[in-house]
């Protein structure tokens, strides 16, 4: 029984066990504390339709054997383009969704490619280029959204140039995925177009991966040698993997602000890449390797922990941004978790 | 300096590996002054000796060993290579421990600076003592007059020839003041022939001056040159202990291979009318096991052995023709079609197969299924094992399962079911299942390298029954690569020893130990001359 | 036999050449953005070296710390952040406990230094953990560690730690200010114990300068020395006699020149003062940092960065070496960040350090450096051509664009881009390297 245990610890690994249990801890204190139950899983729920895609771009990368991507935000841009054109074009509801999705994702397939050309000059040290290629692609779609000709009074501010910061998407297409089917059991409402849309898309990565070619991106991603004496062109399946995530990050950043409400240009697409790499990794993904269900556990896990502990806090402290605090320590802990399981030590 | 007295004595040294000896009742002594040649094939115990001797954690960590060791008469206990260092027992290393944006005092002095106190380290401790460069330039200049040689010592060692790089190193050694033995681990190896000449003649100069020198190596022609007495292992075990003067080349060669053959029962059917492969000046550029030109014809249905020392390009020659490093040079198949080289997809779709040497590194996903394994090149190459919709593919499940149960019974692969990874399986069963996944490609010849490499008694029996039957049965042709000859002259038809990059010879299993051992130490040639071509 | 050594040097000149230029490639380029971005900028000379002084003042401390890292074979060091938080940390007691001037910043530094010192052993036992890939590491360490950061001291602060202070605690009880003023306290600590004029200390330091240079020269003609380079000394020499005559030129304008023009700036250039104090710091720092290269643990630093395995073999303690590497800059960007802070006069309690590491990495970066070879002089050249960028671009941006914000995004594209070019052009040779040795 112990050895059980044991062998059980050790799969899921310190960090995972204690955020597990500071994710029971914090639901058993909610209840304590009379927060309405109903709501709080609304939200989770909520959530985890909103960052699932995004955590799921992780996936096609990891297997794919660059890493952790935390170049994201490349894709994060490309959806966001889409959504500002599809406004642009003064289109409303679905249509405007599937327009923005449409443009978006030719795209997040070009700078895809692009990217995964990058990332196969600069085998070895994937993770940090990337996270300095988001992180400028972001200040050069800073000055993007000051210059680009939108004209949309929506979208562009009343006086001065360029974009706003914020761009509400009421009378657009928020919600039209939440609100999709959705029905309520109590105060529980369950957003059934969402929730719909990311297991769709779980599934398609799902049969992906277990096509011909997602065999051949795995092989490339679990050892580049075998790859080779295989006959796999290792750098065209790294370059897959890459454009297969940026999509997904684009995808991923419209459902998120359909479920939102706002398009976040400038500044905020910036650390969305570590959400979504540390909620991977505390769904039990590694460097190496990760599957559709560390996905779905790991998002949950972080979302909600995230979710409740907002309000446990605030009903707990009076001051501080715990959840912000949370977020920061988890976030990254887990990132330095996975780092040191990596064959780096010795 | 007292050229009588004796200053390394090994006495019954013996090792166990988890539960394998590889080495038993070695006894060594060695006088001041003295050139000592060890002499043996791969595996022959010749590393572990000197690991033993330079108290590497390797042993240590692996249960130490058996016997004694003695310097100077009395016994020293050895259990790290800074004691090592200590107890005066120096080693010139086969790849290089220089630091290539040093300078040749910088690597000659490598943590052994010498340094003077400044007002700072007088408070904070020696190590924030001042480099004492001029000191260090001087004791470095010394060093390297003492070999002999003209380079100045503010070089650095980036862009020095590779003889050079020897030399520093042999430098470093001499530059400790209490060195009395001196390890050379096959030396010469990556030398040109000028170069080796000069380092014959500085290992001469450092035993004159009262060092003795322990010479590792399978040159036969260079132990004869200099050594003054020779021991000979093999399989872990001291064959011989010769003086110079009291043995030839051809002894010694016989010695270092000779053993007991098992000859495997099997039927032949080469057919030699037909050539299967034509290899026409094969030039393959795999580090430490270049391949510089070979031209060989491999039989229809033939097994067909690769062997030779260690470094010297046998590995190779698999590598090379499917694709894995960059090659050169012209490979006919069937007399019809030529095969383009640097491209594995077109070497597998040619109807080659590959087990590689490197199993767990090229021939095996280690966190995947063992079915998965199996599948795998046949499916991205032969589109076997997918159910098609349209443009879209999955993965047939219960074929990839049923093919892979099928081999596990036929080959006997132990695990918990082939849903097993491969990581947690014995080195004999991830063998099998490498075998497997080349079998699945239904090659009409199939390269083996290192069939047996680091696998048990049991289960090297059971890898080259297996390749029999496949030859027996399937008329398979097959191009195996080992290290072990006994195992090559066990199944194979013809043997093709490799030496320095070249075709040395082809010998059949029966011709005698003499022959081997020269081959294999490069010295055939030179010897026996146009018989050579005899032989094919 | 001698003939191949030599013509084996002459093809390392070559390629050194090569290098050179390479490297080089990124300074000149920012050299050439920051000259066109102070023309646009419309600034005036004496604006902008004031202005550009009294950055250099404030970072170089901080991108100085970065070297030894490098040497190490460590990276560039994200984890500087902690060593600034630990400077912070002292800042708050010593602001606490009502500490002034100078005397409270020696105070903060003797705080700092034990803080940073388990900050950055920590670091460096982490990093042992996670070899080749220190870099990613040491910035999400970053991140990290400002998590832990922001729950001490706006959540532990006040509540658990007892801190009463209204000054530095918010209006609630529990947690610090979210910007700590300096104005009356340590601001200037440092840089206002000695101010010279800009003329003034131009002319010392020029010839301090052309002393040693000319020393050089004249030494090396008596006895020629190996690592003596003649171009270099003789302008260095050049450039140094120039620079005297210039701020000669500066001090004694009234009886040289009659243009109002010319004698107006000079005015505003006499009126600059000069932190000499702050500046003395920097340059022992920089006198530290040669030191350690020519002692035995430099040269340990030097072995492990260049080759962990030999270092093992030949008996270093690698893991240690690392260690202490890493655990001298934390407590340098500790003492780096109070100078920085001293001299800002404001503690922005949440932010400060946050981007300190980038920044200063950043810096070096255009300096020349790379991920395996930073030196002195190029930390601070580096600092002086990215604090350039820094005060022109928004300056520049409105003047082009109509629009200061441009200018904003601009440098901050540039300093993550320049990090993400030179992590790749690092990790693309690399490759190659590996390649070619196929």
């Amino acid at each position: 029984m112990s050895e059980k245990i044991a062998v059980y610890y050790k799969a899921m690994g310190l960090p995972r066990l204690i955020i597990t249990l500071f994710f029971l801890f914090l639901v058993c204190v909610s209840v304590i504390l009379g927060i309405p139950f109903g709501g709080l899983m609304t939200d989770v729920v909520v959530r985890l339709g909103m960052h699932g895609i995004l955590v799921l771009a992780m996936v096609p990368a990891i297997i794919s054997g660059i890493g952790l991507n935390f170049g994201l935000p490349l894709g994060i841009l490309c959806g966001l383009i889409g959504a500002i054109v599809s406004i642009e074009l003064d289109l409303v509801g679905f249509p405007a969704f599937i327009a923005a999705i449409l443009v978006a994702l030719p795209l997040a397939a070009l700078i895809g490619w692009c990217y995964g050309w990058l990332l196969n000059k600069v085998k070895g040290s994937e993770m940090m280029v990337a996270t300095y290629a988001g992180f400028s692609a972001v200040f050069l779609m800073s000055i993007g959204w000051m210059v680009l000709p939108f004209k949309s009074p929506e979208i562009t501010w009343p006086m001065g140039p360029g974009l706003r910061t914020t761009i509400s998407l009421d009378g657009r297409f928020r919600d039209v995925l939440n609100n999709w089917g959705a029905f309520n059991i109590g105060s529980f409402r369950f957003p059934t177009g969402l929730i719909l849309f990311f297991l769709l898309s779980c599934f398609i990565m799902w049969l992906v991966l277990r096509s011909k070619t997602g065999i051949a991106m795995k092989t490339v991603g679990a050892n580049p040698n075998f790859a080779v004496a295989t006959g796999l062109n290792v750098d065209n399946y790294r370059i897959m993997g890459s454009v297969l995530s940026t999509i997904l990050g684009a995808v991923g950043i419209i459902v998120y602000s359909q479920s939102y409400g706002f398009l976040q240009l400038y500044q905020a697409p910036m650390f969305m890449g570590f959400a979504a790499v540390a909620a991977v990794l505390i769904g039990g993904a590694n460097i190496k390797n990760a599957k559709i269900s560390h996905v779905i556990i790991g998002t949950f896990l972080f979302q909600g922990l995230l979710v409740i502990a907002l309000p446990v806090a605030n009903t707990v402290m009076t001051t501080g941004s715990l959840a912000e605090i949370t977020r920061l320590i988890v976030t990254n802990g887990i990132i330095l978790y996975a780092l040191t399981q990596v064959d780096g030590g010795e | 300096m007292d050229r009588d007295k004796i200053v390394l004595e090994m006495n019954n040294i013996g090792k166990v590996y988890y539960g394998t000896r590889v080495l038993k009742d070695i006894n060594l002594s060695i006088k001041a002054g003295e050139i000592h040649a060890i002499l043996g094939e791969n595996g022959a115990g010749k590393s572990t000796l000197m690991n033993i001797l330079f108290g590497m954690p390797v042993i240590h960590s692996t249960g130490g060993f058996e016997g004694e060791v003695l310097i100077d008469g009395s016994k020293v206990d050895i259990n790290s290579p800074f004691k090592a260092m200590k107890e005066g027992i120096g080693m010139v290393h086969q790849e290089f421990m220089l630091i290539p944006g040093y300078t040749i005092t910088e690597n000659i002095k490598l943590n052994r600076e010498i340094t003077k106190p400044n007002p700072i380290s007088r408070v904070l401790g020696n190590k924030l003592e001042t480099l004492d460069f001029v000191q260090m330039d001087k004791d470095a200049k010394k060093a390297i007059k003492s070999l002999d040689i003209g380079i100045d010592e503010w070089t650095k060692i980036a862009g020095l020839p590779v003889g050079y790089m020897q030399f520093v190193e042999i430098a470093r050694e001499i530059d400790k003041e209490n060195l009395k033995i001196l390890v050379f681990d096959e030396p010469t190896a990556v030398l040109t022939e000028s170069e080796a000449k000069n380092l014959l003649q500085a290992m001469k100069l450092i035993s004159d001056s009262g060092i003795a020198i322990l010479f590792i190596t399978h040159r036969l022609d260079e132990v004869m040159e200099i050594a003054d007495n020779i021991t000979v292992l093999r399989d872990g075990q001291m064959v011989a202990n010769r003086k110079k003067e009291e043995t030839n080349l051809v002894e010694l060669a016989q010695l270092m291979v000779g053993r007991e053959i098992e000859k495997v029962e099997r039927k032949v059917n080469v057919d030699k009318s037909s050539v299967v492969m034509k290899i026409k000046d094969l030039k393959v550029a795999m580090p430490g096991e270049e391949v510089k030109g070979i031209d060989l014809d491999i039989f229809k249905g033939e097994i067909i052995g690769i062997g030779g020392l260690a470094g010297q390009g046998k590995i190779g020659i698999a590598n090379g023709i499917m694709g894995l490093y960059p090659s050169s040079g012209e490979v006919v198949i069937n007399n019809d079609t030529t095969l383009k080289l640097n491209n594995p997809k077109e070497s597998i779709a040619k109807g080659l197969a590959f087990v590689s040497e490197d199993r767990r590194g090229v021939g095996l996903l280690l966190d995947t299924s063992i079915e998965l394994n199996i599948a795998v090149t046949a499916m991205q190459n032969n589109d076997k094992f997918l159910k098609k919709y349209g443009p879209f593919t999955q993965l047939d499940t219960t074929g990839i399962r049923n093919h892979a149960l099928g081999f596990k019974k036929e080959l006997d692969i132990r695990c918990t079911g082939v849903d097993q990874i491969t990581r947690r399986l014995s080195g004999g069963n991830q063998q099998k299942v490498c075998i497997a996944r080349a079998l699945t490609l239904e090659p009409n010849i199939l390269f083996v390298s290192e069939p047996t490499r680091g696998i048990d008694i049991g289960a090297k029996k059971l890898v080259l029954d297996t390749l029999v039957k496949l030859n027996e049965e399937l008329g398979m042709t097959i191009i195996m690569t080992s290290s072990e000859l006994a195992e090559l002259r066990s199944v194979c038809d013809r043997i093709a020893i490799i030496c320095e990059g070249k075709l040395e010879g082809i010998l059949k299993p029966d011709d005698s130990d003499a022959d081997f051992g020269l081959m294999m130490a490069g010295e055939y040639k030179k010897l026996v001359g146009e018989e050579v071509s005899n032989n094919e | 036999m001698e003939q191949q050594v030599k013509t084996n040097t002459k093809s390392i000149m070559k390629n050194d050449i090569k290098d050179f230029l390479i490297n080089n490639m990124v300074t000149i380029l920012f050299v050439i953005i920051g000259y066109l971005g102070f023309r646009f900028s419309g600034l005036t000379l004496p604006f902008f070296v004031n202005d550009l002084i009294s950055r250099v003042a404030r970072n170089g401390f901080l991108v100085l710390a970065l070297i030894i890292p490098v040497l190490a074979g460590m990276g560039l060091n994200f984890a500087i952040v902690l060593g600034a938080m630990a400077g912070q940390m002292a800042i708050i007691m010593v602001v606490h406990w009502g500490f002034v001037s100078w005397q409270g910043i020696i105070l903060a530094a003797l705080i700092a230094a034990p803080l940073a010192l388990i900050f950055g052993y920590l670091t460096g036992k982490l990093l042992n953990k996670t070899k080749g890939q220190e870099m990613i590491t040491s910035m999400i360490l970053g991140f990290f560690a400002n998590g832990i950061y922001q729950f001490i001291f706006l959540i532990l602060v006040g509540s658990v730690i007892p801190m009463n202070n209204q000054d530095l605690i918010l209006s609630s009880g529990v947690g610090v200010r979210v910007t700590v003023d300096l104005a009356n306290n340590l601001r200037y600590g440092l840089d206002n114990i000695i101010r010279l004029s800009f003329p003034v200390s131009l002319l010392l330091v020029s010839i301090l300068f052309v002393g040693v240079n000319l020393y050089r020269y004249i030494n090396n003609r008596k006895a020629p020395k190996l690592n003596y380079n003649k171009t270099k000394t003789i302008i260095a020499l050049v450039a140094f006699s120039l620079t005297t005559l210039w701020s000669l030129s500066i001090i004694y304008s009234p009886w040289l020149f009659r243009s109002s023009n010319i004698l107006r700036t000079n005015k505003m250039f006499n009126d600059i003062t000069i932190p000499i104090v702050t500046f003395l710091i920097i340059g022992a720092l920089c006198l530290f940092n040669v030191f350690i290269t020519k002692t035995k643990m430099g040269q340990d630093f030097r072995t492990v960065g260049q080759d962990m395995h030999i270092a093992k073999i030949s008996g270093i303690d690698a893991n240690r070496v690392r260690v202490i590497a890493i655990v001298i800059s934390t407590v340098l960007a500790a003492w780096g960040q109070i100078i920085y802070l001293q001299n800002l006069g404001t503690l922005s309690t949440y932010g400060s350090h946050e981007n300190i590491g980038m920044f200063s990495i950043a810096a070096i970066l255009i300096g020349g450096a790379s991920v395996t070879k930073a030196t002195i002089g190029q930390a601070l050249l580096g600092t002086i051509l990215f604090h350039t960028i820094f005060i022109v671009s928004p300056l520049a941006g409105r003047n082009l664009f109509g629009d200061a914000q441009l200018g904003e995004y601009f440098r901050a594209f540039v300093a993550y881009g320049v990090i993400g070019v030179s992590l790749g052009m690092h990790a693309w040779k690399k490759q190659i390297q590996s390649k070619s040795l196929k």
